[in-house]
Parts: structure tokens; C-alpha cells; sequence
């Protein structure tokens, strides 16, 4: 599930990997919003009767990030074939509720505020819409759907513009939040 | 203060309302608010589905001009994001009814589209394992 503006951004890397499952889009961030997914990749479990049964977990399809991040690719895949084929899970429902990070008020606003500046960025507004950005920005500091995925919005490159090195850093320098643990 | 209309997106389905737009924020009339949101002024309070908050300073949130969508906001306990300049405000889900929805470990029904338009709604997998992965081209 994509969080792109548009179908246009993601579509030349699922059409790449022509992926047997479905490949959504989401333009408006619902399911971050829903979810609580503040950065990407975000993997969730859910099973057959539509029960959450794994938390947000950062997590990647490949060991090309092994060394930046310390994820271990592999680990996490053996775990999805394993419940997948044995319906294994790595923890019961109070272990999931306890691994759960809950949106904050603050974390909401800045969902509010991002949902107005897309709103106005797409009715030909882009510097009301940057007003907005970024104050979701600084309300929710460490959600990476507002404060990197407003970057294409903005026409600013993601990957390496000073803006999104900055990002880096200083989220770096604050540990690296992501889902489990944060302060 | 200027009578206009307000682009009021309520956790994403946007609405226009009649609203008077005043340097200290926006007010609307309270059949609006009743129309747009499903709450309601009551003598008992502001309600909405049977279940009414008490208004501690009515003053506060309605005047001559109408309801201030800012106090409105805060009686629904839902964050608010308003542009008086740009006419538009966006209410979110409040945290409290996002992380009673997580607390239950019922996944959030959602549809949304692929490449091609077609739409897919979460209930449309019921009876299969999803493995629900976010990612994006940023």
C-alpha cells in the first residue's frame, strides 16, 4: 500500500515487480491515519477473521538495508512463512496490545494538519499548504508520512535535498523513533 | 467579518457550509453544524447519537454569529486544523477514538484503489492472511 500523492509515483516499481497480490494507493494517507503508521516500510499482520495478531513493525523485504538500519530481513520473512504456514505467532493478544504504538493528540492534530495542506496543496494552494505541512511537522516530529512524504508534495527531493538530511540527522540524533521503543 | 462558505473536511469527506469568517476564527450557524456533523445544541448540551457533552461556557462557544467551530472542536474532542484565510478546516479522528479502535486488535476497514482504479476493501480478503505493508516512493 503506497502512501504517494499519486498512482503515477509508485507505479513504475509495482509494475517492475508485477506482484501477484494487490498494490494500493493511498493519496490521502487514510490508512496511516487508521493504523497509526507514522514512517515507511510499516508491515502489519492480520488474520483470517480481521484481527491485528503482529503490530507496526519497521520492516524490510531485503537485506539492502541490513547494515543502515540493523534490520534483519531474513529473521522477520522466516516469521511471515511460519505463521503463513503454520499459523505461528510471535506473541498472543496481550503481547501484541503491549507492542502497540497509540496515537497521541498531538500526532492526530498533525494528521489534521496534514490533511488540510494535501486539501489545499490539490485546490492550488501550495503555500497555504506549507504553512500546514509543516505544522504538522513540528506537532508529530517523528511521523516521517507528514515530514518526508510532504517532500515530494513540495517538490523537494526526498532522498537527498538539505531538508531531508536534516530530517536525518536530527531524527537520528534522537535515537531513530520508529515504532517500538520510543521515549 | 466576512459572510462566505467554508470547506469543512470531516475526516476526509469534505462538506461546504455557510460560515461567517471573524478575526478571532470562524462561527457557523448551528443548524449547519447539526447538518454538516450530526451534533446538535441541546439544552443539555452539545449531543450527537444520544450521548450529549455539557457545555461549561456557552458565551465560549456560541454567540449572536453563531457556533465557533475552534470550541466546537474542542466539545467533540477532535483535533482541528483551520485556515480562516483559505476558507478550510480539516477535523480529524480524535486519538482517543483511533486508539479505542487499535485496543480492540480489529483491524480498520479501509477500501482503497490499485493501479487500474479497482477498488479493495480489507473485508474483501476476510478468510485470508493479509500481510499489510505500507511503503512509499519517498
Amino acid at each position: 500500500m503506497a502512501l504517494d500523492q499519486c498512482a503515477d509515483d509508485p507505479r513504475p516499481f509495482i509494475e517492475a515487480a508485477a506482484p501477484e497480490h494487490p498494490s494500493l494507493i493511498d493519496t490521502e494517507h487514510r490508512l496511516a491515519d487508521l493504523y497509526g503508521i507514522i514512517n515507511v516500510p510499516t508491515a502489519i499482520w492480520i488474520d483470517e477473521a480481521g484481527t491485528i495478531v503482529r503490530p507496526n513493525d519497521v520492516a524490510f523485504g531485503s537485506e539492502v538495508f541490513r547494515e543502515l538500519t540493523g534490520f534483519d530481513s531474513v529473521a522477520y520473512l522466516d516469521a511471515v512463512r511460519e505463521w503463513v504456514r503454520e499459523g505461528t505467532l510471535p506473541f498472543d493478544r496481550r503481547g501484541v496490545r503491549e507492542r502497540q504504538m497509540l496515537p497521541s493528540a498531538d500526532e492526530q492534530l498533525a494528521r489534521a494538519e496534514f490533511g488540510l495542506a494535501w486539501h489545499l496543496h490539490k485546490s492550488g494552494k501550495p503555500d497555504a499548504a506549507l504553512r500546514h505541512f509543516e505544522r504538522g511537522g513540528e506537532l508529530s516530529p517523528d511521523d516521517f508520512t507528514i515530514r518526508r512524504g510532504s517532500m515530494p508534495i513540495r517538490g523537494i527531493d526526498p532522498m537527498a535535498s538539505p531538508e531531508f538530511l536534516e530530517l536525518y540527522q536530527e531524527w537520528t540524533a534522537r535515537g531513530r523513533p520508529y515504532y517500538r521503543p520510543r521515549a | 467579518m466576512v459572510d462566505g462558505r467554508l470547506t469543512l473536511i470531516d475526516d476526509g469527506r469534505a462538506v461546504d457550509v455557510p460560515a461567517r469568517f471573524r478575526a478571532d476564527g470562524v462561527r457557523l450557524r448551528p443548524a449547519d453544524v447539526t447538518a454538516a456533523l450530526g451534533w446538535e445544541l441541546k439544552p443539555e448540551g452539545l449531543c450527537h447519537g444520544g450521548i450529549c457533552v455539557p457545555v461549561r461556557n456557552p458565551a465560549e462557544l456560541v454567540d449572536a454569529d453563531g457556533v465557533d467551530l475552534a470550541a466546537l472542536a474542542r466539545l467533540m474532542a477532535r483535533p482541528l486544523a483551520l485556515d480562516v484565510e483559505e476558507r478550510t478546516a480539516y477535523l480529524a479522528a480524535s486519538a482517543a477514538e483511533r486508539c479505542a479502535q487499535l485496543a480492540t486488535l480489529q483491524a480498520p476497514e479501509f477500501t482503497l484503489p490499485d493501479l487500474s482504479g479497482r477498488l479493495h476493501s480489507l473485508s474483501d480478503y476476510r478468510g485470508r492472511k493479509i500481510l499489510l505493508i505500507a511503503y512509499a516512493s519517498w
